[in-house]
């Protein structure tokens, strides 16, 4: 597919737009629009982090899974409680290939769904007597755990419970922490405000607990990865790139992350965000409070990670800088080997993405290391801040979508005609079924890490047995191919 | 006769409690077979009949149960005075938990158990004062009651919570068949007050069906734990409550309010002298302002 021009985008947005009703109209358009690079802030293109439109079928979450599925969820070593019906935890339950390292159920706990199950007579009478006893029995069947989080569901919001009562008395019973979080699903428009609430959690209930602490011995080379949540092993593959250039990782948030790595976050030199969104107020807050600064990065793809490495180094002395150089040479002929090998398959093939909170725009590097090109792009749930992060990353005149319908999205895709989209899995079989290749860009399709040039390798063979595969060939049926052939012979 | 239910409604302190039950012995005196389901957490709906306050609610009981469905009918329907069966919701106690889903789950099993198929005349609930959500309101919701007595006296607020009330039953009566059945004005002996509640009966396009007058023998019965009717069968006041259980056996009036505007509300006390004409220049004076302009 060649590029579209502006006035071509424009005139599809437009199209895709004139089925809606006019209310719903005049909502939706505000959030399409095509890229134009002209724009200083992307508030003056496109709307975000607004209310879905009823009845158009949106892809986002609630503010439980930004908080429970997110952020908290990974901290490895503490147990989180889905407080409410069971449901929410059930079905969340190891769905985001968080990786860690430790033994499930004795010291670790990540995998296990922990919830009060809440029944009718829990909604009546309040549910703050069962959360004490559940606490209880936390403690007794699982005594190595080292804390637990209050994730709360819907009913916990209406009717009133004091779970910060109970999260109280029961850290005076154990010195733990118990952090109770407001994230009930019904706040805000999509995950992003659980993001902002479990932030807030980790600042009043955890993050200053060894502020008064000088036991521990600093060094000047301390950093903290933040908003990297070991998907597919991540943060493994970014951590090792950091170590090797002479930094020392004292805490991973939150992928395969402790609670005493988030309490010793605060004596960090640098805080590295790589998930903006989901983690940038409490990066903030520990600028304003600690004093410590915080920089993005972009470890996907090696023009990307060699930008990032360099502008990491920059915070610390020579030894750091030389320390960057020598991973980034290090590791150029293993990604050389990648392009070489991978490039030629990939080359001009066009991607349309539609993810969360950091890959639609972070992956873009990525993939035009492989040749490959992105043609449009949006977020589930970001806000302007995003967006103008990611008009400067991709080209002039694509198209640019916030909070895409189920409709929106698959009319782009087949005007568009990506060679290939990376989305999630209600995305997935829809698009298979219409015989493009697609990438889940949130669990990286049970395959990963794709952080990293470790990651970059894998992510490379991933697009290219995706796009490449031969299934794609063969899907006309046989009856139907010979009737091309007749209707070809016959002309 | 076909099964009759009816909910009363009205302010809070009314005398909800006190009238029903009075009303509701004075039906089964005439030898009718009632049920009286009290939808307030505070469960004193049905301790004049029973003659103690219930101890076994649909809610509590539950939830020693373990859930509702563990529960039987008869574990909760007890019978008192002139074999009145009584049921209450229960509940929290205040400020824990959701008092609205208490009254919805406790109507939803007396439904699914069949307490209504017996051979019953009147179902009568009893609701909390304030209609604070929609588990409040599902007394009166379709196939629920069907007429709505509100009690009222002459004091504004009462008056307002009467017409708010009317408010709500349009809001059912438009989608179902709940209609308002009529006023019962529980007399706190103010000016012209039959008069008034009257006037603002025929405003909400209702009827005010009787005037209860106030009388301290209801006290007196209720310190016993007892109705006016069973206490004292030949007082004046018990025959009050025989001639308002008359009427609404008779009654046939069932309407779907009219429910007026505030301005119209202030206008009908003003008429009757309980609020003074408006005055702007007092808005949001405190009184030291006000002495100071005086003395000016």
């Amino acid at each position: 597919m060649t590029d579209m021009t502006r006035e071509e985008t424009q005139s599809l947005i437009e199209e895709v737009l004139e089925v809606y009703p006019e209310k719903a109209q005049k909502i939706r358009e505000a959030h399409l629009t095509v890229n134009d690079h002209d724009v200083e802030q992307s508030k003056k293109c496109i709307k975000s982090n607004r209310k879905s439109v009823p009845g158009a079928m949106t892809i986002r979450g609630c503010a439980y899974a930004g908080s429970k599925g997110v952020v908290w969820g990974p901290i490895k070593d503490m147990i989180h409680i889905s407080h409410g019906p069971v449901g929410c935890g059930q079905y969340s339950r190891a769905g985001r290939r968080n990786y860690y390292v430790g033994t499930t159920g004795v010291n670790t706990f990540g995998t296990m769904n922990f919830t009060s199950d809440f029944q009718e007579k829990d909604i009546v009478f309040g549910g703050d007597k069962k959360l004490a006893k559940l606490l209880q029995e936390v403690e007794t069947l699982f005594p190595l755990n080292k804390g637990t989080t209050i994730q709360s569901e819907c009913p916990i919001g209406l009717i009133g419970d004091d779970i910060e009562a109970v999260a109280k008395a029961q850290n005076k019973e154990t010195g733990k922490t118990i952090v109770p979080v407001r994230c009930e699903g019904f706040r805000g428009v999509s995950q992003s405000l659980g993001h902002h609430i479990a932030n807030d959690a980790v600042r009043d209930w955890a993050l200053d607990k060894r502020d008064d602490d000088d036991t521990w011995e600093a060094t000047d080379y301390d950093v903290a990865i933040l908003g990297d949540y070991n998907i597919g092993g991540d943060a493994w593959a970014s951590r090792i790139l950091l170590e090797e250039m002479g930094l020392r990782v004292v805490a991973q948030w939150s992928g395969d992350g402790s609670i005493s790595e988030m309490e010793l976050t605060p004596k960090v030199k640098l805080n590295l965000l790589h998930c903006y969104r989901s983690m940038n107020y409490i990066s903030r807050h520990m600028e304003e409070k600690y004093g410590i600064p915080w920089m993005e990065y972009n470890f996907f793809g090696p023009t990307k990670i060699e930008e990032s490495l360099r502008k990491i180094a920059e915070f610390f002395d020579d030894t750091i800088k030389e320390g960057a150089e020598r991973v980034i040479a290090k590791y150029k002929s293993e990604y050389q080997s990648v392009i070489d090998k991978y490039r030629p398959r990939l080359e001009g093939k066009t991607v349309m993405l539609y993810v969360g909170g950091l890959r639609p725009r972070h992956v873009i590097g990525a993939y035009e290391d492989l040749g490959m090109k992105v043609v449009g792009t949006g977020y589930e749930f970001g806000h302007n801040d995003d967006y103008d992060r990611t008009t400067k990353e991709m080209g002039n005149a694509t198209l640019i979508y916030d909070d895409v319908t189920g409709y929106e999205f698959e009319e782009f895709i087949k005007r568009v005609k990506p060679d290939l989209i990376g989305s999630g899995i209600k995305e997935k079989y829809i698009f298979q079924k219409m015989g493009i290749p697609f990438r889940q860009m949130h669990s990286w399709d049970y395959s990963g890490p794709y952080h990293g040039y470790d990651g970059f390798a894998i992510f490379a063979r991933d697009m290219d047995m995706t796009l490449n595969n031969p299934c794609w060939t063969n899907l006309t049926p046989p009856w139907r191919k010979e009737t091309t052939t007749e209707a070809i012979a016959a002309e | 006769m076909a099964l009759r239910q009816a909910a009363i409604y009205g302010k809070g302190g009314i005398g909800k409690s006190t009238t029903t039950q009075n009303l509701v012995a004075a039906i089964a005196e005439l030898g009718k077979k009632v049920m009286i389901v009290g939808c307030d957490p505070k469960a004193d709906s049905t301790r004049l009949i029973l003659h103690s306050k219930a101890q076994n609610t649909i809610m509590q009981m539950a939830a020693d149960a373990g859930s509702v469905e563990d529960l039987e009918l008869e574990d909760v329907l007890k019978v008192g005075y002139g074999d009145i069966a009584c049921v209450e919701s229960g509940g929290p106690e205040p400020g824990v938990g959701c008092a609205g889903r208490g009254v919805i789950t406790a109507i939803n099993f007396l439904e699914e158990e069949g307490a209504y198929e017996e051979d019953l005349d009147f179902v009568f609930y009893d609701v909390l004062g304030d209609v604070v959500c929609g588990g409040f309101a599902m007394p009166i919701r379709e196939n629920k009651a069907q007429e709505i007595y509100i009690v009222c006296s002459g004091e504004m607020m009462a008056m307002y919570a009467a017409n708010n009330i009317a408010k709500g039953i349009v809001k059912y009566a438009n989608s179902g068949s709940v209609r308002l059945a009529g006023l019962i004005c529980n007399s706190r002996e103010t000016d012209r007050e039959d008069e008034l509640i009257m006037e603002l009966a025929r405003k909400l396009g209702t009827q005010m069906i009787h005037f209860v007058p106030r009388d301290n023998l209801v006290q007196r019965a209720e310190i016993r734990r007892m109705t006016v009717i069973e206490y004292d069968p030949t007082a004046k006041q018990a025959n009050e409550y025989r001639q308002l259980a008359q009427k609404i056996i008779d009654n046939e009036k069932f309407v779907i309010p009219t429910p007026i505007t505030m301005d119209e509300l202030e206008d009908l006390l003003m008429e009757f002298g309980i609020m003074d004409e408006e005055d702007e220049s007092i808005v949001g004076q405190t009184a030291t302002s006000e002495g100071a302009s005086a003395t000016a």
